[in-house]
C-alpha cells in the first residue's frame, strides 16, 4: 500500500496534469473557430474554381491532346501518395487515422506490382509512415512554426509536386487528408489530383453550366492555366481542412483527458480518504489496546 | 446610366471585395477589357495589372497578380491568386513583390512564364513610381 504522502503526491500530479489538458483544450477550441473560419472563406474560390473547370473540361475532355493532368499520361505504374497530417501529437486519432489509410492503400498498390512514392506535409504523418515505408519517402515538408496558412504554402508544395509529375517520376496522385465533418467528426480522405477527378457539371452552380462562353486567350490555354491552379487550390483546401480537423480532434481529445483525470482525481481522493482514516483507526486501536494493558 | 452588376473579386484566402459595380477594367491576358452590365460571357485569364472598379461608391483600384475573370451579363467574377488595393499598396509591400517578381523573371523557364513575370515586374515599377 502507498504511503500517504505518496498518495498526495500523486493527486497533486494528476490535478496539474488536468489543468494541462484543460488548458490545451480551450487553445484548441479557439483555434478551431479560426481554422474554420479560414476553411469557410477559403470555399468561395475552390467553388467557382470546380464549376468553370467541370464546364470547360466536359467540352475537352474527349478532345486528343488533351492537357495529362486531366487525361493522365496513359500510364498507371508509379504512384505519388501526398500525406499531409498535423506538426503536433496530442490530438487523438487524428495523425494515425490519416497514416493508416494511406499506409493501407500504400500496401494495397505495392501487393498490385506497383511503385509507390510518399510525399509527406508535415512531421507526424513523416514520423509514423517512416516506420515501414521509409524507402518509400520521397520528400517532406515541415510547416514547422507556420501559425495562418496561407496559399503560399499550399503552392509550394503543389510545385514540388507538379515538377515531379513533369519529370515523369509519377503517373498518378492521390492526397490524404482528413476531411472535417464536425468538431467530433473528422474522416480521412483519399483525393486524386492527377489525373484530376473533375467534379459533375450537374450540381454545378446555375449559370456557369448553362452559359457558353467564350474563351480568352482559347479553351486549352484557360484550361491549362486552370488544372495546374486547381492543383495548388486542392491542397491549399486540404491544408485547411486538416488545419480544422486537427484542432477539432485535439479538442475531444483534450476534453475526455479532462474528464479522465477528474474522474481519476476523484477516486484517489476517496482512496486516501480511506487511507487516512484506517490509520487513525489503527493508531486508537493501539493507544487504547496498550492502556488496557496496563 | 446603364445597369449594375455583380462584381466579386475572390482570392484563395477570402472573398476580397462583393460589390454592385458599374464598370469593372479587367487587364485580361489578351488586353485590357471593360466590362458593364450585360457583357457577353467570357473566361479570361489575367496578367498582371490593375483592376479599375467603378461602382455607387467611387472608384477602386486593385492591384491583382494573375488569376482569371469568368464574366456573364449579370456578374463578373475575378479569381485573383493576390489582389491589393492599390491605396493601400506602401512602397515596402511594393518592393518586397518586386523582389520576388524579379526572381521569378530570372528563374523562369519558357516563354510563357517569362511574359508574365515581365508584365508583373513592369506592372509593379509603374506602381512604385507613382507611389514615390
Amino acid at each position: 500500500m502507498a504511503s500517504l504522502k505518496e498518495m498526495r503526491n500523486r493527486i497533486a500530479s494528476v490535478k496539474a496534469t488536468r489543468k494541462i489538458t484543460k488548458a490545451m483544450q480551450m487553445v484548441a477550441a479557439a483555434k478551431l473557430r479560426r481554422a474554420q473560419d479560414a476553411a469557410t472563406a477559403a470555399r468561395p474560390y475552390a467553388d467557382r474554381m470546380d464549376a468553370v473547370l467541370a464546364s470547360l473540361a466536359s467540352k475537352i475532355a474527349d478532345k486528343a491532346g488533351a492537357s495529362p493532368l486531366l487525361v493522365g499520361n496513359g500510364k498507371d505504374k508509379v504512384h505519388l501518395l501526398v500525406v499531409m497530417t498535423a506538426e503536433r501529437g496530442l490530438c487523438g486519432g487524428f495523425n494515425s487515422n490519416i497514416a493508416k489509410l494511406a499506409r493501407q492503400d500504400a500496401q494495397k498498390l505495392i501487393g498490385m506490382g506497383k511503385t509507390v512514392k510518399i510525399m509527406t506535409v508535415g512531421r507526424k504523418g513523416a514520423d509514423n509512415l517512416r516506420r515501414d515505408l521509409n524507402k518509400n519517402i520521397v520528400e517532406r515538408t515541415d510547416f514547422q512554426g507556420v501559425k495562418q496558412l496561407t496559399f503560399d504554402h499550399a503552392e509550394g508544395v503543389a510545385n514540388k509536386v507538379l515538377a515531379m509529375f513533369e519529370a515523369g517520376e509519377f503517373d498518378v496522385a492521390t492526397l490524404y487528408f482528413s476531411e472535417f465533418k464536425s468538431v467530433i467528426a473528422q474522416k480521412p480522405t483519399a483525393l486524386q489530383l492527377i489525373p484530376a477527378k473533375i467534379p459533375d457539371t450537374t450540381d454545378a452552380p446555375k449559370g456557369v453550366a448553362t452559359a457558353i462562353h467564350e474563351y480568352e486567350p482559347g479553351e486549352e490555354e484557360v484550361l491549362g492555366y486552370l488544372l495546374t491552379r486547381n492543383i495548388t487550390t486542392q491542397i491549399f483546401r486540404g491544408l485547411l481542412e486538416n488545419a480544422a480537423s486537427e484542432q477539432g480532434s485535439r479538442m475531444s481529445a483534450m476534453d475526455n483527458a479532462t474528464r479522465n483525470a477528474g474522474d481519476m482525481i476523484n477516486k484517489l481522493t476517496i482512496k486516501y480518504n480511506r487511507q487516512r482514516q484506517a490509520n487513525i483507526t489503527k493508531e486508537l486501536i493501539e493507544i487504547i489496546s496498550g492502556a488496557e494493558a496496563l | 446610366m446603364a445597369g449594375t452588376f455583380k462584381f466579386e473579386l475572390v482570392s484563395p484566402e477570402r472573398v476580397l471585395l462583393s460589390v454592385d459595380a458599374e464598370q469593372v477594367v479587367v487587364p485580361g491576358s489578351e488586353g485590357d477589357f471593360a466590362v458593364l452590365a450585360g457583357h457577353a460571357p467570357v473566361i479570361s485569364t489575367l496578367r498582371p495589372g490593375v483592376l479599375d472598379v467603378t461602382a455607387a461608391g467611387g472608384r477602386r483600384r486593385l492591384f491583382v497578380k494573375s488569376g482569371f475573370a469568368e464574366v456573364d451579363p449579370e456578374r463578373l467574377t475575378v479569381l485573383a491568386q493576390k489582389a491589393y488595393d492599390v491605396d493601400d499598396m506602401s512602397p515596402t509591400v511594393i518592393a518586397d513583390e518586386l523582389k520576388v517578381a524579379e526572381a521569378e523573371l530570372a528563374s523562369a523557364a519558357d516563354d510563357q512564364s517569362r511574359r508574365m513575370a515581365d508584365t508583373l515586374v513592369s506592372e509593379l515599377k509603374r506602381l512604385s513610381a507613382k507611389a514615390a
